[in-house]
């Protein structure tokens, strides 16, 4: 039983049922004290209701969800000392901005007075001092996201709950916003739990990450760890760009997976636990580990004709298909102190990789 | 593209349209006029006085007209008042129990008196204060003008209730607000420009309604459309086209109002 001061949200086997449809498959994670935890997955994996179940506006079909180890998912939600930032963020369109960032505290029996200090406190912390007297409907969409960030940290919840809240937000601005949230959670030590559908932000601001899909947590993990050493397919695939190919494990010794792909390719790379010889499963190859050169420079270099070249400014992309193989795609930075080294379409060259850029996926 | 399919473009529109207007308008222009006529004849004009808003408030039939009025009055306030009561609390009920098969019965359930013929329901009211054996006066008057505001009270109330996201009441319930607090502070003030104008229509609805009120009235008790009624049997004086000239400005006005409640609202942007 779960009774770690040190976890603050404690989900445990939970399972969200609407009617036939099942949006959450028995789902246990543990989210720490003081953390920015993320929940990230595609569109419809089950986001929103996990939040929703924690904020208590779903019901948990089974299972349990703990805070502090206090069992809460009975609780009517204005009895969990959780706050939620609403995507669309649902500011009262009735009163001004005080009166909205204060308006937790007073239904939690402070002063008026009292709510509209802490209600200013706060709305400084955001940088918005001087929109205290405005309605919501006279702020932009950024300064209304903020209103919506102070409201729910003005009454000092325990765990905040973030659905999407940047996902209106121009590119330039949803930078800044990750940035000043990222601050935010630090200097409060309050608990956040942020939904998005974007990789990027997920793998920026995250201290651990948890990977849905279909209702079932893929991956838990930290962001380098998600990236580096994704468990399946799915993640492999969704974080980040990759090169995905089927390959047949042909030996392992010592530690190490021997692999071919089609055409007589050849690779090695870190074995796995539960992938045994014989096994035909699937590699995950960044791109931006792997390199090219015009002659082989290791016995594992694969050789291939440039297809394709692509100029992306930072970067540059490059697909190679493998002599009877299947196709790659390389990255690599545009600077003259990497290996950018630009083939044009139809050079032969070698792909090469640094270690550890292979990994198999389980499933 | 779109222009072809403008539909004052199809031929006789105008034509259809002015003559719509005329068979509408005309009539109330009419008596609206001829309550400013000096002679005590309806047709013929003889010039403008007021004599006839003189009579209404002192003349002969003033005593009966000034009662009846008194009990409109009342009882509009008191119907309107009551019937956009329960419309909240039952638009509340209807959209926010979350029930959808039962939310679209009960709103069939609760519109359908509006496609009721006026005559049946004032039949079944009659019979059913008959049934109950209450004796007719300003309280069956009373009773029958809540019942029968109540939809048209319903109407605004919950066409502005869905407009209003749940996520609203969400928010307040997250920020510690029980479901009473986040009804009253949340709920109701966006609400209100719905109430208002569900407050509005019932009330004049109830203040013009004749047929029921005549069915259900007792001896003796009259509201303004029926003590109208009664003095027009006796033969149509101008005094009538002075009564009805400034019930129609009420009417006017409280329309005016409704609509300018909505707008001010619309132009804050909610
Ligand atoms: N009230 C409901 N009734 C039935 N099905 C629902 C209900 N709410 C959500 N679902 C279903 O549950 C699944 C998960 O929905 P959820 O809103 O949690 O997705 P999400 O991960 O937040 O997606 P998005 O990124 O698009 O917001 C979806 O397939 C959705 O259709
Ligand atoms: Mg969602």
């Amino acid at each position: 039983m779960p009774q770690d001061r040190d976890i603050a949200i404690d989900v445990r086997d939970a399972v969200k049922r609407y009617g036939t449809f099942t949006a959450l498959k028995r789902i246990s994670l543990s989210i720490r004290d003081n953390e920015f935890f993320t929940l990230l997955g595609p569109s419809g994996c089950g986001k929103t209701t996990l939040l929703r179940m924690i904020a208590g506006f779903e019901e948990v079909t089974e299972g349990t969800i703990y805070l502090y180890g206090q069992e809460i998912d009975r609780l009517p939600p204005h009895k969990r000392p959780v706050n939620t930032v609403f995507q669309n963020y649902a500011l009262f369109p009735h009163m001004d901005v005080l009166e909205n960032v204060g308006f937790g505290l007073e239904m939690l029996g402070k002063s008026r007075a009292e709510a509209r200090a802490r209600a200013g406190d706060v709305l400084e912390m955001v940088q918005l001092s001087q929109f205290a007297s405005r309605m919501p409907y006279q702020l932009s969409g950024g300064q209304q996201q903020r209103v919506a960030l102070a409201r729910a940290l003005a009454p000092r919840p325990r765990v905040l709950l973030l659905d999407e809240p940047l996902s209106a937000l121009d590119l330039k601005l949803r930078k800044a916003m990750q940035v000043e949230l990222k601050h935010l959670q630090r200097e409060t030590g309050i608990t956040f739990i942020f939904v998005t559908h974007d990789q990027e932000e997920a793998l920026t601001m995250s201290d651990r990450i948890a990977v849905m899909s279909e209702g079932e947590l893929q991956q838990l993990g930290e962001a380098r760890e998600i990236y580096e050493r994704p468990r399946n397919v799915f993640v492999a695939d969704f974080i980040g760009d990759t090169n995905l190919m089927e390959v047949t494990v042909d030996r392992i010794a010592g530690g190490r997976a021997q692999c071919h792909l089609g055409g007589g390719h050849k690779l090695t790379c870190d074995a796995v636990e539960g992938i045994g010889a014989g096994a035909r499963v699937h590699m995950s190859l960044r791109p931006e580990r792997l390199f090219l050169s015009a002659r082989p420079v290791e016995e594992e270099s694969l050789s291939g004709t440039v297809r394709e070249m692509i100029y992306i400014g930072t970067d540059i992309t490059t697909v190679v298909d493998l002599a009877d193989g299947p196709q790659f795609t390389v990255r690599s930075s545009n600077s003259t102190r990497g290996n950018a080294r630009v083939f044009e379409p139809g050079a032969k060259v070698a792909v090469n990789m640094e270690p550890g850029a292979a990994r198999l996926l389980v499933d | 593209m779109a222009k072809s399919h403008d539909v004052r473009r199809y031929p006789g529109f105008m034509a259809i349209t002015i003559l719509c207007l005329v068979i509408l308008y005309a009539p109330l222009l009419v008596v609206a006029v001829y309550s400013f006529n000096a002679s005590p004849s309806i047709t013929i004009w003889e010039g403008v006085s007021l004599r006839w808003y003189v009579d209404v408030f002192t003349g002969p039939e003033s005593a009966k007209f000034r009662e009846a009025a008194w009990n409109s009055f009342i009882i509009a306030i008191t119907a309107a008042t009551t019937a956009t009561a329960i419309a909240t609390l039952a638009a509340t009920a209807v959209l926010r129990s979350g029930r959808f098969r039962l939310r679209t019965f009960s709103l069939g359930l609760i519109s359908l008196p509006l496609m009721v013929p006026e005559i049946v329901t004032a039949v079944a009211t009659l019979i059913f204060f008959n049934a109950i054996a209450i004796e007719r006066g300003l309280l069956t008057i009373l009773l029958a003008h809540i019942a029968f505001c109540i939809p048209f009270a319903y109407m605004p109330i919950s066409a502005r209730m869905q407009g209003i996201e749940a996520s609203y009441e969400q928010a307040a319930m997250d920020l510690y607000a029980t479901k009473r607090q986040a009804f009253t502070r949340i709920l109701m003030p966006l609400m209100m420009p719905g109430i208002v104008s569900g407050f509005l229509l019932a009330f004049i609805i109830s203040l013009d309604d004749f047929i029921i009120t005549n069915f259900v009235k007792g001896a003796g008790v009259e509201t303004l459309p029926t003590a109208i009624f009664g003095a027009v049997k006796q033969g149509i004086k101008p005094n009538i086209m002075a009564i009805s000239t400034l019930l129609l400005l009420v009417s006017i006005v409280l329309v005016a109002l409704s609509w300018l409640i909505g707008r001010r609202d619309q132009a804050r942007g909610r």
